[in-house]
């Protein structure tokens, strides 16, 4: 029996399947391009030189973007630019933090016995069989009844009253990272052949040096994976964000989500778009990478 | 005291695990110990918990009220009790819906031809990396009465000479299906794919050989060996989905009210605390349970990290 062969009754369903995760997005694409600002119906293209007419009677005023006039609102948006920043900084200081502790658990998990190990392993599965809402909430109770005492304690007032901010936010999202990075770095030392560093201590390098030069080289592509997949699960995040942010640290998807509830103009699909498209590239350069990196190992 | 350390490898090793351990302390499992006692707390009027031991909310949740018709002071009121049930259907259906879909798509994937597996995988992964708020809103614009599925519904009906009038389908619970499945499509698509992809090509041929035919190759050979893959996609997709609200609440409007929107609203905008905080121990239990017996039956694998 040829491995290859498949029934057309699978090919069928697989090409509907693919269909349905596409459709969403093509039309998501297409509307942003449209000419109408409500955004409900799709009255075509912005012209680029004159003005138009469109099918409810409304005129659309040509833009000197062209096709591209709600892109090119969309950088003039102080809010999204804000949102943007806010949204990087969160994911760069919480991969940066998660990273580091992440592997060193990981490498305390697989090479060393302790006392508390058993409890830390366990403590990592928790975000994995909890509704995020939960450890939401769980978060928030925690912040506001920390910080209410803080306040009460130290009769603080004004701004030195501690909120939710940028920095609750981080610290949230490093808690449901970090067992991300630690589950990837483990299954990186899982399959770590040992002779190399035995080789190294044998040549008579001490224990920082057999990990500075051996094994932290090696264990390198899954530290990597894991801090790359740390970083698109905090831009992502809706949920935890949600019930930790508080003014001045909205962060993108909190910012579309706010949107959703009000007004939608056009602007939203050309954010979701360039959203995409970025999102495209870096799972095409993740691809690429691993791709790259396989070949080296086979 | 430093060469201790270096000599000592217990303490080495609890030195290394301590950030991510108390990092995971005093974010998960305080937070929840605390969701515990306010739980049995009382909201005072100003919005504010009053630590107290009482069952009341737990109380409230299942059923019991004072707020009924005239000469009762107290009475069953289903309301919280429909939504857990609800949100317990909806996830059942929606993880039914989106393993019939994956699989046959994974199994696809899996026996394509090497060279374009990677292809075919990539096209998963670009909807399950665009933001889970884009893609509600995508089907936003889609399920509208003026929206697409309605304008190519009225095309073909157009064409056959069959009258059509576009109709709502946007904040329906069918709405809130249709987009809990896409959000979580990807999900049981990967693990799935990942069993597949280990079946050794050799137990086919054996098969074949045995005399099996292609249902019973399938029946006996490739479901079995794909189970863990399913497992772990429904755990992946089941819990999320008891405990998502902005599905239901970009797409449900105000019409379909799940447990996630219960929690939500009572932490921001009912300002009742305790309520909410019995409610999502509720939900944690809900889910926990559920996992638990479906992971006793069937396993649990390891292919919960490939996705």
């Amino acid at each position: 029996m040829n491995p290859f062969r498949r029934s057309p009754f699978v090919i069928a369903a697989a090409v509907l399947v693919y269909v349905f995760l596409y459709a969403p997005i093509v039309g998501l694409v297409l509307y942003s391009f449209n000419a109408s600002r409500a955004n409900v119906k799709f009255e075509g293209f912005i012209p680029e030189f004159s003005d138009r007419v469109v099918m409810d009677g409304s005129l659309v005023k040509s833009s000197p973007c062209g096709p591209f006039h709600w892109y090119c609102d969309l950088a003039k948006n102080d809010d999204v630019a804000e949102a943007a920043g806010n949204t990087l900084t969160i994911a760069f200081t919480a991969t940066i933090i998660s990273t580091i502790i992440g592997t060193m658990s990981a490498i305390a998990l697989q090479r060393y016995d302790f006392k508390i190990k058993p409890f830390s392993q366990l403590a990592l599965y928790i975000p994995i069989v909890i509704p995020e809402i939960v450890m939401g909430i769980g978060a928030l109770t925690l912040f506001s009844q920390l910080f209410g005492w803080i306040n009460a304690t130290f009769n603080l007032s004004g701004n030195a009253r501690l909120s939710l901010g940028m920095a609750t936010v981080t610290i949230s999202h490093i808690a449901f990272m970090v067992p991300f990075v630690t589950l990837v770095v483990q299954a990186r030392l899982q399959g770590f052949d040992k002779s190399y560093e035995e080789a190294a201590m044998d040549l008579g390098a001490d224990e920082w040096t057999t990990f500075r030069r051996v094994t932290f080289p090696m264990i390198l592509p899954g530290v990597m994976s894991g801090a790359l997949l740390a970083f698109t699960l905090s831009l992502d995040d809706f949920v935890i964000t949600f019930f930790t942010n508080g003014p001045g640290s909205t962060t993108l998807p909190i910012y579309v989500y706010g949107l959703l509830r009000r007004i939608i103009t056009p602007q939203v699909n050309a954010l979701s778009t360039v959203w995409i498209l970025i999102v495209f590239l870096a799972v095409l350069a993740l691809q690429i990478i691993q791709n790259r990196e396989q070949k080296q190992h086979s | 005291m430093l060469k201790r350390l270096r000599e000592n490898k217990a303490a080495q090793g609890t030195l290394l695990a301590l950030p991510t351990t108390f990092w995971l302390f005093f974010l998960l499992i305080i937070p929840l110990f605390l969701t515990l006692v306010i739980s049995f707390g009382q909201r005072s009027p100003d919005g504010n918990v009053i630590y107290t031991f009482s069952l009341n909310n737990y109380i409230r949740l299942f059923g019991y009220s004072t707020d009924c018709p005239a000469g009762q002071t107290s009475c069953f009121d289903p309301l919280y009790v429909q939504i857990l049930w609800r949100s317990l259907t909806l996830a059942f259906n929606t993880t039914v819906l989106v393993i019939s879909m994956a699989y046959p798509l994974a199994y696809f994937i899996a026996r394509a031809h090497p060279k374009k597996r990677n292809l075919f995988l990539f096209m998963v992964l670009i909807p399950l990396w665009t933001n889970f708020v884009i893609r509600v809103y995508a089907w936003m614009m889609l399920l509208r009465k003026e929206g697409a599925i309605n304008i190519i519904i009225g095309a073909v009906a157009n064409m056959l000479h069959i009258p059509f009038t576009p109709f709502e389908m946007l904040y329906t619970p069918g709405a809130v299906l249709v987009g809990m499945v896409y959000e979580f499509l990807p999900f049981m698509i990967l693990p799935i794919y990942t069993s597949l992809e280990k079946i050794d090509n050799s137990l086919y041929e054996a098969a074949a050989d045995l005399g099996a035919n292609a249902v019973k190759t399938f029946l006996r050979v490739t479901l079995p060996l794909s189970m863990p893959g399913v497992v772990a996609g429904t755990i992946l997709v089941f819990i999320p989905v008891m405990g998502t609200f902005i599905v239901s609440d970009i797409l449900g409007g105000r019409q379909v009210i799940l447990v996630g929107n219960l929690i939500q609203r009572q932490f921001l905008d009912a300002r009742d605390p305790t309520f909410g905080s019995a409610a999502s121990l509720i939900l944690m239990v809900m889910t926990l349970v559920v996992t638990y017996f479906y992971t006793r039956k069937f396993g649990f694998g390891e292919e919960i990290v490939a996705a």
